[in-house]
């Protein structure tokens, strides 16, 4: 009841002095405070690894990084809207491998034209979100266990459609090049970043307007803070959850690519796994499970931070075993320093 | 005769604020001390320092003469300072019995086994000792908030405690609770335990309260004995003025019929509810706790689909089956539980105060005009006064009276005409009511149709230009305010139905 603020009975300030304040404020909030530690973390580790190997900072490695993070950067960027409302989408992983095998269905077995096996994969990708959402929203299945059957539903699905092979591009050589090419490299030759990041940083940055600028983020926010206040408010709470659960299932449809293209072929057989990663960089990057807070960047710098974690220890030839431990103990200290920060604030 | 406890000069600051400066207070043993002040004063943090919750600056607290600081609620607990906080702390899910003797449950061989059957005899036995029929057997969660209210006292009284806080122990109760929890506290008393009573309902302290002592911003005004001092004295010290227009102000005549609900029912307590709200009036809706007020307002407003009935708008019949519908009828619902149904705490006042209207503040449909936003919550904090630092400040760090205006907001800018607000003051400080008064009979004048479910029958008398009273999910009567009295009110209210038996 009796809170700080109530004795700061400053009405409202001018414009300038607000700015001021507000900006203040918002450095020190909690997200913010958790992505500059996350960056930090992010520098020391790039300085620890370039340090400890000369490897590492070749630009071979470079762009391998690049291209691990932009699959699981995709990824995380999707996860973000449904954790922000405070929802889980666990079948990120799948879908993303069911969303390449459709996309190996247009350009291979149908040999259908590049663009078709894109808007393919995009579309079944939002497709499967809107029916994760239709299971949470309208048949009130919890989240977890909603996307939980969705996860192997599409995980059997891609093994169906693909007759349990993998499908390869050959017929199609500019499938390849949505990942690998380098736009960058010819305007700048001496920056060959792959495409596959040019892309994780659209999708980063549209992906940031919308949740910032758009009616579709801010019920994200809304609904993750408190949904119920949401609906008693008027607005249709179902189809903007659906909205939400699509448009992260679209953006996993773009993780395909990234990742069939990247190894020129639609393996079906992966996919389990990635949903966890890209949790851990939500996760890491300061986003709360329990819904209403969260940022895109802080997400990309999650990201960054498992990959460029997972490529050093490979690097410093630590063993793969060795590798899992420290990634997940790495995953649980960044939590608990963001616990203990919103303890104190 | 030493005093149970007694402060001295106790102070304490959290970061920019300083909540406690030099601040007084005295409990003797077999006393009710009621604790008053505005939101904001300092009562909740002076009993949380008192109770271990948070620790003080400085000063110095006496317990029995002797000066303790407690590092937490345990410590506090084991010396016989217990709290009942506003919001039951009670695990919902586990028996009463259980929730009783959480963290100290008997045990047996070697410690490795609960002992349900003394777990549960020791509660039994807790329970007749203060004549509490409850079967600790039962889930807690099945309970009525007064009975869980017992319980948490029970819990208290377990260890021993000499000295009890009860931090608004009535809010979530009706009349009849709250005569139970009066006998309970004045046995208590009578056993020569201190209580500490805080609340903001002026006629409970006449009831209840030996003493009484007022904090404002965080200091000591004064303490003065109940029996021989006015109320209006004790709200001069909260408020630091005195406050008139305590009467009806009486509304201008009514327009035409902007609601007409007909034989609307909707589960248990919502019965074959028929009536009208006209433009520019007030209607009060009375009742005990349970009798299907908000319930009704819930199935007009569409939270809640009702099963039959109509409802028409402006002399239009709509069917409203979920809130999407009842705002697009120009209907809005300001719910009791602000923090609950009303707020998303974790955003800012911009957020909130367009949250129902959004449609109005998109470009294409679908990208947000920021500017607008902006221009519309600054109107808003301006025309009802709203205090916050800014119109980015996350609302949970509002006081009560603020966190209601900006939800009144949020339907003054959908532009409903017609409003139900329900427990529109609860939790809200003398002050600010006054203003949530003002605010009302503003709209009304304006042309709104306005319904204020209450269960203060004061306030009730003071705002309704007519008076519905609902029990057990019907309407058993309607008053116009000039045949309106307390003791009218509560027959209808008890007015159950004639058991068709007999």
């Amino acid at each position: 009841m009796e809170n700080p603020t109530a004795v700061n009975k400053g009405v409202i300030e001018s414009e300038p002095q607000a700015l001021v304040r507000a900006t203040g404020r918002r450095l020190l909030r909690p997200a913010a405070l958790q992505k500059m530690l996350a960056f930090a973390s992010l520098l020391l580790l790039l300085i620890y690894f370039s340090f400890a190997s000369p490897a590492f900072m070749q630009e071979d490695n470079m762009i391998n990084i690049l291209q691990a993070t932009a699959v699981n950067g995709v990824l995380a960027v999707a996860s973000t809207f449904v954790i922000i409302t405070a929802g889980i989408d666990l079948s990120v992983g799948t879908l993303m491998t069911f969303c390449a095998v459709m996309a190996g269905v247009f350009l291979t077995y149908w040999g259908l034209p590049l663009w078709t096996g894109v808007c393919a994969a995009i579309a079944a990708g939002a497709l499967s979100g809107s029916i994760s959402g239709t299971l949470v929203a309208k048949m009130r299945i919890p989240p977890f266990i909603a996307t939980l059957g969705m996860m192997l539903v599409l995980k059997g699905g891609a093994l169906v459609v693909s007759a349990d092979k993998p499908i390869y591009f050959n017929d199609t050589p500019n499938f390849s090049m949505i990942s690998q090419d380098s736009l960058l490299g010819y305007i700048a030759p001496s920056l060959p970043i792959p495409n596959a990041a040019l892309i994780l940083f659209i999708v980063a940055i549209v992906a940031s307007f919308v949740l910032n600028r758009t009616a579709l983020g801010r019920y994200t926010f809304a609904i993750g803070s408190n949904e119920e206040a949401v609906r008693l408010s008027g607005v249709n709470v179902d189809r903007w959850k659906i909205g939400i659960y699509s448009l992260g299932g679209g953006i996993c449809g773009i993780g395909g690519l990234l990742l069939a293209s990247r190894i020129n072929s639609a393996q079906p057989a992966l996919g389990q796994g990635y949903e966890l990663d890209a949790i851990a960089a939500v996760v890491i990057g300061g986003t709360s499970l329990s819904g209403g807070t969260g940022t895109i960047l802080g997400t990309i710098i999650g990201a960054f931070i498992m990959s460029v974690l997972t490529n050093g220890l490979r690097i410093l030839s630590v063993a793969q075993e060795w590798q899992f431990v420290v990634t997940g103990a790495i995953i649980i200290l960044a939590v608990y320093a963001d616990m203990l920060r919103r303890r104190r604030g | 005769m030493t005093p149970l406890i007694s402060i001295n000069a106790l102070s304490k600051s959290f970061p920019g604020v300083r909540a406690l400066h030099e601040v007084r207070f005295e409990l003797h043993a077999g006393e009710v001390h009621a604790l008053m002040g505005e939101n904001g004063a300092g009562k909740s943090t002076l009993m949380k320092v008192l109770a271990g919750v948070i620790r003080k600056d400085s000063g110095e607290i006496l317990y029995n003469g002797a000066s303790v600081d407690f590092a937490d609620p345990r410590e506090a607990q084991a010396a016989g300072v217990g709290i009942i906080h506003q919001e039951l702390q009670l695990m919902n899910h586990l028996t009463v019995a259980q929730n009783i003797f959480i963290g100290r449950e008997p045990k047996r061989v070697f410690g490795l086994v609960l002992d349900e059957d003394k777990l549960n005899r020791d509660a039994a036995a807790l329970l007749a000792h203060l004549s509490l029929n409850i079967d600790p057997r039962t889930i807690v969660g099945g309970l009525t908030v007064a009975k869980q209210q017992m319980v948490e006292i029970a819990k208290a009284l377990s260890f021993n405690s000499r000295v009890l806080i009860m931090d608004e122990p009535t809010a979530a109760l009706n009349n009849a609770e709250i005569a139970e929890l009066f006998k309970m506290i004045r046995e208590l008393k009578a056993r020569g335990v201190g209580i500490v009573y805080i609340s903001h309902k002026m006629d409970e302290l006449k009831q209840i309260a030996d003493r009484v002592t007022v904090l404002r911003d965080g200091e000591y005004v004064g303490t003065v004995d109940v029996p021989s001092t006015s109320i209006a004295t004790i709200i001069g010290m909260m408020v630091g003025r005195t406050l008139s227009d305590e009467r009806y102000a009486g509304g201008r005549p009514a327009g035409e019929i902007a609601l007409d609900v007909r034989n609307l029912n909707c589960g248990p307590l919502v019965r074959d509810v028929s009536f009208v709200v006209r433009r520019g009036e007030i209607v009060g809706f009375a009742g005990l706790m349970g009798a299907g007020r908000t319930e009704v307002a819930r199935a007009v407003f569409g939270a809640d689909a009702p099963t039959s009935g109509e409802v028409s708008v402006h002399g239009r019949k709509r069917a409203i089956r979920t809130p999407e519908q009842g705002v697009a009828a120009g209907i809005g619902y300001l719910s009791e539980d602000r923090k609950r149904f009303g707020l998303a705490l974790g955003m800012d006042v911009e957020s909130n105060v367009v949250m129902s209207n959004l449609g109005n503040y998109l470009w294409l449909g679908f990208f947000l005009k920021k500017p607008s936003i902006h221009d519309a919550a600054l109107k808003f904090v301006k025309l009802l006064d709203i205090r916050t630092p800014s119109t980015t400040q996350e609302v949970r760090l509002l006081s009560g009276g603020n966190q209601q205006k900006i939800v009144v907001a949020k339907w003054l800018d959908r532009d409903c005409d017609i409003l139900f607000f329900d427990e529109p003051t609860r939790g809200i400080d003398v002050g600010a009511k006054s203003e949530i008064y003002k605010l009302l009979r503003a709209l009304a004048d304006e042309g709104k149709a306005i319904v204020m479910i209450s269960s203060e029958l004061p306030e009730i008398l003071r705002m309704s230009d007519r008076i519905v009273v609902m029990c057990e999910g019907r309407i058993t009567g309607e008053i116009g305010h000039a045949e309106a009295t307390q003791e009218r009110i509560m027959e209808l209210a008890t007015q159950r139905e004639i058991a068709k038996a007999a």
